[in-house]
């Protein structure tokens, strides 16, 4: 079927199964599911109606529940009731400036900082599963069936670990990622295709925990990221946390215990709502030694206290400006996104920079969610011809540790993935037969400024005098923005290459446990599962060689052809039977034996696309 | 007929091997053959198309990057033509432009001593009119009707000085702003 989406214009491609895709904004705060349907993007309401899910987690002996009625769990029993997990993706605990502050009991972890709960201790990527997993359900219950696949949005300026968190926690609530997505490209989509907008346009997206600018070209089919910045720690919840700064200092308060902190952060959140639409609001409270709280909080105090905050956020914009080469008249509309740009104070700021009132038509809290929807709609081939382009980059730039604790940048940010770069290195010794590689992430030259991705130990370099030996390092960075890393000894004929995905965050061991740990069936229907997934995935993949032989079957000789029809039919006996390992043999098999097919036929599709650009051309 | 993808960007894109491009076919045949092979089109491809088109498509914007930037673009002519550009080994330059750069240098450092980020950005854009003369010094020793490629090597490395200024001032300005 995906084969299907490169054939020739006008050529009759069979009438294919709608596939059941989603997008889902990941949300600090609030997280929510969208798809869609005859055509245009909705968001996915719960049995009560409501479309936001708030991003809280409760977990007691009684069992896992999420959203709003986790987020009711939150006075009570605050240090069971995980919020703002996004906080915590691909994070220690030493990356926390807030650790006391918080509720939770964190677990130190390699890697990645854990919380202990009531039932048991947990890893943020689990947390993040559970929402996702809750919104995977609602999903198929709304639509009747089981998900294709899903696009994940994460912040733009999240980093490798982060991403890899995001990634992992989909896996371990068995959904199948088309494609992280940038939050702010995410919203372009959704914007960009309501509005038939053409120019260049500046997405402020800032969320309850994170803060992203991207500026984008956009033209007829084609969403150009030109640069991207922003600060992936700061977010509506710190508005929350400078009004419930203001109460302590006000009414005198000082060290107060988790519950009560709770509550205050709770009504700090609500005065900040309410002071979008009033021009004050009163902030009541009794707290658990009986005092209570009553005080009145106006818009200028409150503009006042979060000035700062709002100032954080254009210097990302003015140095994403630079990255692009964009000046601000050249801005033809700034778009805005997440809850948090409501607060009229963020909406001033924002025009007075570009001197253009900004753009909020859209629901800011809903249309991240509308373009993944979109993007999923495409990822999964349910658009035929008449799909868009989407050219994004990465954030920050990545990087080898050199000599001396210094930083060589590889790639570059504002990279337009997928991206690679090889660089070479040489041994500093005689003889040496090891060297170590250590990959970073970030725009600083010295190490300790930077985010250690991963190490690993290049072994098994022939003995040779130092600076001999020609040590080939190549980052590739595939189109979710994740890199993978190879290095290869290549004088004197000997290859030595180890692969090596930075896992901030998780082995495959760690989500393969977690994944059948979630799934609280018996062992048995485990094995269902896998056999039902295989021979899905087996079959897609005939149906593919099938079109593919249909349209392109000339560039195959007689011998290639005999080969694959055997393999195709070795394939549907497979897949008769209940052998989980012989159906992905035989699915290997024909794989292997399509490969050189396969280049052929996209080959012959890139002669045709430039050949009917060049007459159009002329 | 396919398309090779280890030719060099040039052909790749259609374009005639010179310094002086149409920046708009560039781009227009870039997003053609990035539409085809972009993952995006094989998000639910079978794992060798999917292979594929990553490799395609980061050959496709590698070559891209290498023929839209005038500096990448002119030390990959110079590469095809088999002429090393030195970059690393050769740092003699006349004691004019290494003047220059003195001056330049200290500009940056007073504007940077004095928080001045107006000054910075006066300093980014004069630069920006210096790259443009190098471009048309390149243009000349590359297209010329008998072409200076030891010439052009070494506009190169002064377009690498000069790169280096652009990025300290953009340090300087980042510096000032955070």
């Amino acid at each position: 079927m995906a084969l299907l989406q490169i054939a020739e214009p006008g050529l009759s491609t069979a009438p294919h199964q709608h596939r059941l895709a989603v997008g889902i904004d990941l949300g600090t705060t609030n997280s929510l599911v969208a798809t869609v349907r005859s055509g245009s993007a909705t968001c996915l309401p719960d049995e009560s109606g409501r479309t936001l899910l708030p991003s809280v987690v409760h977990y007691s002996e009684a069992g896992t529940v999420v959203g709003h009625a986790a987020q009711a769990e939150q006075s009570r029993d605050p240090h069971n009731t995980i919020v703002s997990v996004k906080r915590f993706m691909g994070r220690g605990l030493t990356d926390l400036p807030d650790a006391s502050a918080l509720p939770y009991r964190f677990v130190d972890a390699p890697g990645m900082l854990q919380l202990s709960t009531r039932s048991g201790v947990k890893s943020p990527v689990e947390v993040s599963a559970d929402i996702l997993r809750t919104l995977k359900e609602r999903a198929e219950q709304s639509l009747g069936g089981e998900l294709t696949g899903a696009v994940i949005t994460v912040p733009a300026y999240f980093d490798d670990a982060q991403r890899q968190a995001t990634k992992d926690a989909a896996r371990v609530a068995g959904l199948n990622v088309l494609r992280l997505l940038n939050e702010p490209t995410a919203a372009a989509i959704a914007y960009g295709l309501d509005n038939g907008s053409e120019g260049v346009y500046v997405v402020y997206d800032l969320g309850g925990g994170t803060f992203d600018v991207s500026i984008l070209k956009l033209s007829r089919g084609v969403f150009e990221v030109l640069s991207t910045s922003g600060d992936s720690a700061l977010g509506g919840d710190d508005f929350d946390q400078r009004i419930f700064c203001w109460i302590l200092s006000e009414s005198r308060l000082s060290a107060l215990g988790a519950h009560d902190t709770r509550l205050l952060l709770t009504r700090a959140r609500e005065a900040k709502e309410a002071l979008t639409e009033h021009t004050e609001t009163r902030i009541t409270a009794i707290l658990s030694d009986g005092e209570s709280i009553d005080l009145i909080l106006d818009q200028a105090t409150f503009h006042e206290i979060s000035q700062t905050l709002i100032d954080k956020t254009l210097l990302p914009v003015r140095k994403a400006l630079r990255d692009a080469k964009i000046g601000v008249d050249e801005v033809k509309g700034v778009v805005m996104v997440g809850g948090a740009t409501r607060m009229p104070q963020v909406q001033k700021a924002v025009g007075a920079l570009f001197g253009q009132p900004p753009l909020t038509n859209l629901d800011p809290d809903k249309v991240v969610a509308l373009g993944a929807a979109m993007q999923a709609d495409v990822l999964a081939g349910n658009k035929g011809n008449d799909d868009w382009l989407l050219l994004d980059v990465i954030p920050l730039s990545l990087g080898l540790e050199t000599m001396g604790g210094l930083v060589e940048k590889v790639i570059p940010r504002n990279s337009t993935i997928p991206t690679a770069r090889a660089q070479e290195f040489t041994t500093f010794k005689d003889g040496q037969s090891a060297m170590a590689i250590h990959v970073l992430q970030g725009e600083r030259e010295l190490v300790a400024d930077c985010r250690s991705l991963a190490r690993f130990v290049l072994h098994g370099i022939p003995p040779m005098v130092a600076g001999a030996a020609r040590i080939r390092v190549t980052f590739q960075v595939d189109a979710d923005g994740l890199l993978s890393v190879t290095a290869r000894e290549q004088s004197s004929g000997v290859e030595a290459s180890i692969e090596v995905k930075p896992s901030y965050g998780l082995s495959d061991d760690e989500i393969s446990r977690m994944l059948t740990e979630s799934l609280s069936n018996v062992q048995g229907d485990i094995e269902a599962r896998k056999l039902r997934e295989a021979i899905v995935d087996a079959q897609s993949l005939t149906e593919a060689t099938r079109s593919a032989l249909a349209n392109d079957g000339d560039l195959l000789d007689a011998s290639e052809r005999t080969a694959i029809d055997a393999a195709l039919a070795a394939v549907d006996l497979a897949t008769q039977g209940d052998s989980t390992r012989i159906v992905n043999d035989a699915a290997a098999a024909l794989s292997r034996l399509t490969d050189p097919f396969a280049e052929r036929r996209m080959n012959r599709n890139i002669q045709r696309a430039l050949k009917g650009h060049n007459i159009s051309e002329l | 007929m396919t398309l090779d993808f280890s030719q060099d960007f040039f052909a790749l894109f259609g374009q005639a091997r010179r310094f002086g491009l149409d920046a708009a076919a560039l781009d227009a045949a870039y997003r053609a053959i990035a539409a085809e092979v972009h993952p995006d089109r094989y998000a639910s491809a079978p794992d060798s198309e999917r292979r594929i088109a990553l490799m395609h498509a980061t050959r496709v914007n590698e070559g891209y990057q290498t023929l839209k930037q005038p500096l990448a673009r002119a030390r990959y002519l110079l590469q095809l033509a088999g002429v090393d550009t030195q970059e690393e080994t050769n740092t003699s330059m006349p004691a004019e432009f290494l003047m220059e750069q003195m001056e330049w240098r200290e500009a940056i450092a007073d504007a940077r001593a004095d928080s001045h980020v107006e000054q910075l950005e006066k300093l980014s854009r004069e630069l920006a009119g210096d790259l443009k003369a190098l471009e048309a010094g390149l243009t000349e020793a590359l297209d010329g009707t008998t072409p200076d490629l030891d010439g052009a090597a070494q506009l190169v490395r002064k377009w690498r000085f000069m790169e280096k200024l652009d990025q300290e001032i953009g340090d300087a300005i980042e510096a000032l702003l955070y």
